[in-house]
């Protein structure tokens, strides 16, 4: 039963061949018998996803019949969950229970999902390899030594391990599509403001994006629906129709135009990883996709604007964290200078402290100019490049990732190292287009993604070619040995 | 050395929405603490702010009011400091591009004249909570109903003078915001806060001495007070060859001084940028032109009209459209009385010392506009006089009646038969007649003089009900008779 897809699942309940409670239990129990290996969940909450999948089945039985109906998933711990623990992978949250359910949250329950967990995260979903989680390192089940990527890499390792079909991620700077790349998912970045914010902790409010993470494009369209739309509670999210993305599936690519960004391919670049990319882009051109070279010139600059950005945002946005009202509290402050500090500096962990400090320094009176403006700059010549190269093509195509995941440890010492990991997907967050990650092969046992990008609202387009793809592949079937 | 005093200042006006600025909870005063703080108040993981566009048309009322340039793309920034009653631990507030740009208002002085202040800018931003520190045995309470509450904070030019000028400011924007309905102006409550930033220089020196801030100031008197004080404060300093330093500064009113809180070194960097969770607002042309057509007369076009309506001057017209209240109370009066000179005079004279001596404003005054505007009647139809008129002001305050029953119950109607009169007179002057003598011996000079004391006779006899104008004449003929 745990190899079966979100869009099997939905057609097995249809049919009867199994109740969403029969489903639940055997969900659970495969993760409490699997999991300790990966540490992919903070919380299993098997009372919720028993009582769910119960008022699922009996709304199954009155009648109802949508695609999440007694679907099982799994929320990423920075969506909060009502009455249910919130850590955000932080020692701070950890005796943090929500006291209310985050638009995604709510939504899906609506539509009959069934939740089996809270999913492990770096803290506050800063890091590339789920390593900073209070939790501990999530182990990738392609090999238990290796990174599954991060933030959040809870959700990767579990979709991959088929310890549950679909989960959801958020994305600041390729948190979604990262992890899928290297567990060998298929993972959505939306276009920024199209799934609400609402009760998603922020790390860094203008980049944060909720998304999808399954097996397969087609589930991710599944799943998508049921968390895309306008919420009046996010200023930030977009009054637009949300379409069905799972009747955009079966689009002909013929005449579709692929750019590959020269820069995507450049020093760098695992050169296994470059020729997995150029099968992928040659099974395309087989689909009868039209391919281009295309430039983003300003793409080199990326990075350092979105590590001035990102901490800027996330350094005022933690600010609340102050344990005053909830969270972490230091034992016996001595005035209201040492609870501040020692609450923070306790409950914080170092890679979150480090981004709080470059984030203060960057808003600093004097520096402001020089890094937060200068950023913004960027971000906005960025997004001009991405403009003009939509003139001329419908999707770009590149590497996720630059390596395959790494061993356990292997870039602690050096956080620019592991920040450098975020090369090719922190643009889409930069220009807040949307962007997919899917499965295209393996090198040495560890897989490797190709990302997708579109225009704004292109969902459907990057799940199209995504399945399109998958039709004729079978890199997203393969499980890794022992789950 | 002759000293200017240099003021500017920075109000705090809290906007009357119904609910919050980024929220849906309520801002009403004085519910129990923390009643009033939804899971945006108190600043919850994951929760975001959601504009309240009444606080938006609010500002732009008060924008079109000073005539002020409306950021028509205005947008809000965060302020990042640490507090336990500012729950995100940022506020969030407008830096940049405020809603309100550069706009003027015009204040009468106690001289006559009227003065243009420049108003640089206004800006919507959220209050913060309270800390409570007394009942807590050791620790500190904080109470979040007020976090979250509209604030315009309009900040001036430093271009009042003196203290006397910088309450004439203080009291216009408080009457302008009234008129505006945005803000309810009770300043015991905190609906309207103060923070003077103040410095002096020589006489005659165009640059500006170092100045201080006198935070959170909360009545008109403490305003005049506080500053009054800072000057003499920073006078006393210079002349003893010290030197101001940029700071923070509370006014302490039962000792009447103002001590240091913070200075510059102190300071927070707040470190603004702007808010990523609300997108710019964008006002459109349109939406400004529907508000202007709603804008109530505002106090420079109705002194205007009092002026040209009712022939005030430029002063009394200004000193009666300081309030929405005493201006609606003098058009009564000066309705139902029928002569806004003499309407002008009793609204700013006996009420005014009246309310002053009560120490309430003119909504609670104990005579009303309809009684007073009856009294007018009586005293211009020579019923009584206008010193008679004082003892029936009185009484109306006393709570005795209307004018015509007063006058009545008391018998206080003119005595205008002259048959009465003469008869009066005619008592008077043989109850004198040593002065009658010396006043027939007299020059004219000396004769102006006694003239008064035989009409001073005369009316006390009559228990000042003689009409005095015909008490002047008969007397007069009398006397040369």
């Amino acid at each position: 039963m745990h190899q079966l897809t979100l869009a099997e699942i939905a057609r097995g309940l249809a049919d009867k061949s199994f109740s969403a409670e029969e489903l639940t239990r055997a969900l659970l129990q495969r993760i409490h018998q699997l999991d300790p290996q990966l540490n992919s969940f903070i919380s299993v909450t098997d009372e919720l996803a028993i009582s769910q999948a119960k008022a699922a089945d009996a709304r199954r039985a009155a009648g109802e019949n949508g695609a999440l109906l007694g679907a099982p998933i799994a929320h990423k711990d920075l969506f909060c969950t009502q009455g249910v623990r919130t850590s955000c992978g932080s020692k701070m949250l950890d005796s943090f229970t929500a006291p209310y359910d985050a638009t995604v949250v709510a939504k899906l329950a609506e539509a009959g999902a069934v939740t089996l967990g809270k999913t492990n995260m770096d803290e506050f979903a800063m890091g590339s390899a789920n390593e900073s989680s209070h939790y501990g390192a999530v182990k990738n089940p392609w090999n238990l030594e290796h990174v599954p990527g991060g933030s959040s890499g809870g959700s990767a390792a579990a979709v991959a391990a088929r310890l549950l079909p679909a989960a959801t991620g958020t994305d600041t700077g390729g948190s979604i599509r990262q992890p899928a790349a290297l567990t060998s998912l298929t993972g959505l970045k939306p276009t920024y403001g199209r799934v609400s914010r609402w009760g998603m902790i922020a790390y860094a409010s203008s980049l944060d994006q909720g998304g999808p993470m399954a097996r397969t494009a087609e589930d991710c369209a599944l799943l998508l629906q049921g968390m895309a739309g306008f919420d009046p509670k996010d200023s930030t999210s977009i009054d637009e129709p949300v379409p069905d993305y799972s009747t955009s599936l079966n689009g002909s690519l013929q005449g579709l135009r692929i750019g590959l960004p020269k820069e995507y391919f450049g020093a760098g670049l695992d050169p296994r990883i470059a020729d997995l990319v150029q099968a992928s882009v040659k099974e395309l051109e087989k689909l009868g996709a039209v391919i281009k070279e295309i430039s983003l010139p300003n793409m080199q600059h990326a990075i350092p604007a979105y590590y001035v950005i990102a901490p800027a945002e996330a350094s005022s946005n933690l600010s609340r964290f102050d344990g005053v009202r909830f969270g972490y509290r230091c034992e016996n402050p001595k005035d209201l200078t040492d609870l501040y500090k020692r609450s923070r500096g306790e409950g914080f962990g170092s890679e979150v402290q480090r981004r709080i400090m470059v984030g203060t320094y960057a808003l600093s009176a004097g520096y402001y100019d020089a890094y937060y403006l200068k950023a913004q700059k960027i971000r906005r010549l960025i997004k001009n490049d991405f403009m003009a190269a939509f003139e001329g093509v419908d999707v770009i195509l590149g590497p996720t990732t630059p390596n395959l995941a790494w061993k356990i440890g292997a870039k602690n010492a050096d956080p620019v190292a592991a920040y450098l990991e975020d090369v090719y997907t922190i643009t889409a967050n930069l220009a807040g287009l949307p962007g997919l990650s899917m499965p295209a092969g393996f090198v040495d046992g560890l897989p490797v993604g190709v990302q997708l990008l579109a225009p704004y609202f292109q969902e459907g387009r990057l799940l199209n070619v995504a399945h399109q793809y998958q039709q004729v592949t079978d890199w997203h079937t393969r499980a890794p040995n022992g789950f | 050395m002759q000293w200017e005093v240099v003021i500017g200042l920075e109000i705090h006006t809290q906007l009357a929405t119904q609910s919050k600025i980024f929220s849906g909870s309520a801002t009403t005063f004085g519910s129990e603490p923390n009643t009033q703080a939804s899971l945006i108040d108190l600043g919850m993981p994951g929760v975001l702010p959601v504009l309240n566009q009444e606080a938006v048309r609010m500002a732009c009322m008060f924008g079109l009011a000073i005539d002020a340039e409306i950021g028509q793309h205005n947008v809000f920034a965060r302020k990042n400091y640490f507090y336990p009653d500012l729950p995100k631990g940022y506020q969030i507030s407008q830096m940049e591009l405020p809603i309100v740009g550069k706009g003027h208002l015009d204040i009468a002085l106690e001289d006559g004249t009227v003065k243009r202040i420049g108003i640089t800018r206004a800006h919507l931003e959220e209050d913060a909570g309270k800390s409570l520190h007394e009942d807590f045995a050791g620790s500190s309470g904080i109470d979040l109903n007020r976090a979250g509450t509209p604030l315009l904070e309009i900040v001036s030019e430093p271009e009042m003078r003196s203290a006397k000028e910088a309450v004439a400011y203080v009291k216009a924007i408080h009457a302008l915001v009234r008129y505006l309905g945005i803000c309810d102006g009770n300043m015991a409550e905190g609906s309207l806060r103060c923070d003077c930033n103040v410095s002096i220089r020589p006489k005659g020196q165009a640059e500006f001495g170092t100045r201080c801030e006198i935070k959170n100031v909360n009545s008109f008197r403490f305003i005049e007070r506080a500053i009054n004080s800072e000057v003499q404060r920073q006078i006393e300093l210079i002349e003893d060859g010290g030197k101001v330093i940029q700071e923070t500064r509370l006014y302490d009113p039962n000792k009447d001084e103002t001590r240091s809180m913070r200075s510059k070194e102190e300071a927070n960097d707040y470190r603004y940028f702007p808010d990523p969770d609300l997108l710019p607002v964008v006002i459109e042309s349109a939406y400004l032109d529907d508000l202007r057509a709603t804008l109530p007369e505002l106090p420079p076009q109705k002194v205007e009209r009092f002026q040209s309506q009712y022939g005030l001057s430029a002063y009394d017209a200004n000193v009666l459209a300081s309030s929405r209240e005493q201006a609606e109370y003098f058009e009564k009066v000066a309705a139902i009385g029928g002569d806004a000179k003499l309407a002008a005079n009793w609204v700013m004279v006996e009420l005014g010392s009246l309310l002053n001596k009560l120490g309430v404003e003119i909504d609670q005054a104990p005579v009303t506009a309809e009684q007073l505007g009856g009294m007018l009647l009586r005293i211009r139809d020579n019923t009584i006089s206008g010193k008679i008129a004082k003892t029936v002001f009185e009484a109306m305050a006393n709570g005795e009646g209307d004018a015509d029953q007063i006058i009545k119950d008391k018998d206080l109607i003119v005595e205008s038969d002259s048959g009465v009169i003469e008869k009066i007179l005619d008592e008077v002057l043989a109850a004198n007649a040593e002065q009658l003598e010396q006043y027939r011996a007299a020059d004219e000079a000396k004769r102006g003089k006694m003239f008064g004391f035989f009409v001073g006779q005369a009316m006390r006899a009559s228990k000042g009900k003689a009409d005095p104008q015909q008490v002047n004449q008969l007397l007069k003929s009398k006397l040369e008779g």
